[in-house]
């Protein structure tokens, strides 16, 4: 047995994006335990209904998170709409529903590309990023914003997509569909690629269900959860299956992650082909009285919005479980036992999103 | 002495940003925006940097970690604030849990404004931090 030593991770590491801390208990190279420090990142974001009416904090909302900014701002929407009762028109919420897998679209490919970079593999880093711009170029032609796009809001949305606009987006994931097959097939075929995910941070499907983990890192333990399949938004229209995978190892979880891109490609031209015409948004009157809870599948999995009002301006609670809070338990089990060498991947196999989780 | 501005290497933290502004410090080194084609060389060890980006405000937990990487900097540095909430505190100045602008702590030498800010003012701000930083480097010479 070897001599005990502990490691510190973060908060400023070259892999991470954001700040977290874990200390590593590794004996020689193989890491023994992990212990999490979080906080770097804490704002106090629910806290702020105090200051904020609750029609100002669909903006504040969006700002949980950058990456699923419009994920978030759909579900608090959708838990005020629900407490007040209103009447969703239907086209808004297939436009929404667009906007949500172009944003799939855009968090996989991201975390393909920092997966890359992780791993060392700088070129497909840069072309999983290249493919990506293509779906920030239509939120920018169709909402006006990059990754903040404040486009929902209590009752639909702001903004409609002209017919033309709708053509334009279906040619173009048309075409990124060809491209994003060349770069896919390196990240599941490439050897070098295999040797550093295949087998790499297993999760049993039973330890997955122990300890609450939720979407691809699920999926890939063989578990058919989706909170899509409840139907909210435009689900209920739609045609799709969950993708899961059996292995549970990190090559899975890309697996299912890449699965899920495609799917996303097709739920957005099934959108189009269904899209129904009509208002956007309905107008509200007075304030929200009562609570409610909103299940939302987004890239990481399940977020789950907690929103009480007490018919004032503003509201009593507003709360939000992320999926990378769910997941951190797992992450702390794939850790164990794994070598020093693997823990930026296995960090980067759950799809850390470290400002949604703290808040 | 003109190396600096010629390749400046950043680094890049994370003191409390929603990630917005991060992915976009990320997208201006890939192949759209390139950051690169300017010499900018994005680092992950304070002591080879020079320019060090800060997203975000800054929270209780964030200011020990952001005085220690700037201090472990070599001279001349310069410090840009990318986006609202670094310059201000933006749309979470009233939470309770933060302290307000990247300012509170250290120098700033450049403001770069948007939510998230978009990687075409990044790039100018980087690269008018590379003038600033030149004045600090011929101060330097001079003292």
């Amino acid at each position: 047995m070897g001599k005990r030593t502990v490691v510190p991770f973060g908060p400023q590491h070259p892999v991470l994006p954001e700040p977290i801390h874990l200390d590593l208990v590794l004996e020689d190279e193989k890491v023994i335990e992990a212990i999490p420090q979080i906080g770097y990142v804490h704002r106090g974001l629910e806290k702020l209904v105090d200051k904020k009416d609750f029609k100002q904090f669909t903006y504040v909302s969006e700002r949980i998170c950058g990456i699923c900014s419009f994920m978030h701002g759909a579900g608090y929407c959708m838990s005020v709409e629900s407490i007040m009762g209103i009447e969703v028109p239907e086209r808004a919420v297939f436009l929404r529903t667009i906007w949500a897998e172009l944003s799939r679209i855009h968090s996989h490919l991201l975390w393909l590309g920092l997966t890359a970079d992780a791993f060392g593999f700088e070129s497909l880093f840069m072309h999983t990023w290249r493919l990506r711009e293509q779906v920030l170029d239509l939120f920018e032609q169709t909402t006006g914003g990059r990754l903040i796009f404040s486009v929902c809001d209590i009752g639909g949305v702001r903004k409609d997509i002209t017919p033309e606009m709708l053509d334009k987006i279906v040619s173009v994931v048309t075409n990124m569909d060809k491209e994003l097959r060349d770069v896919t097939s390196v990240f599941l075929n490439d050897s070098t690629v295999k040797h550093r995910t295949v087998g790499i941070g297993l999760l049993s499907k039973e330890k997955a269900l122990e300890l609450g983990a939720v979407g691809p890192m699920a999926k890939a333990s063989g578990i058919r959860r989706d909170m899509r399949t409840q139907g909210y938004c435009a689900y209920k229209y739609l045609e799709f299956e969950p993708i899961t995978a059996e292995e549970g190892d990190s090559y899975a979880r890309m697996q299912v992650r890449i699965g899920e891109i495609f799917q996303a490609i097709d739920l957005i031209k099934q959108c189009i082909e269904k899209l129904p015409e009509g208002d956007i948004i309905t107008k509200i009157k007075g304030n929200p009285k009562g609570e409610h809870f909103t299940r939302v599948e987004q890239p990481r999995g399940e977020a789950l919005y907690y929103v009480k009002a007490n018919g004032t301006k503003f509201l009593d609670r507003f709360r939000v479980r992320t999926p990378t809070f769910a997941n951190v338990p797992a992450l702390l089990e794939i850790l164990k036992d794994c070598d020093l060498a693997d823990v930026p991947i296995l960090i980067l196999t759950i799809d850390p999103c470290i400002s949604c989780t703290e808040r | 002495m003109s190396f600096n501005k010629k390749s400046p290497w950043i680094l890049h933290y994370d003191a409390t940003s929603c990630n917005g502004c991060d992915i976009e410090v990320l997208a201006s080194l890939t192949p759209l925006y390139d950051v690169e084609r300017f010499g900018v060389v994005n680092t992950g060890d304070p002591r080879h940097a020079d320019i060090l980006l800060i997203t975000g405000s800054v929270n209780g937990q964030s200011i020990p970690v952001i005085k220690q990487l700037y201090e472990q900097m070599p001279d001349p540095k310069a410090v840009v604030a990318v986006g609202i909430c670094a310059t201000s505190g933006g749309i979470f100045a009233d939470c309770y849990n933060v302290e307000g602008g990247v300012d509170k702590v250290l120098p700033v030498d450049v403001y770069v404004p948007g939510c998230a800010a978009r990687p075409q003012s990044i790039i100018d701000g980087i690269l008018k931090a590379c003038d600033i930083l030149e004045e600090k480097q011929k101060a330097l010479k001079g003292r």
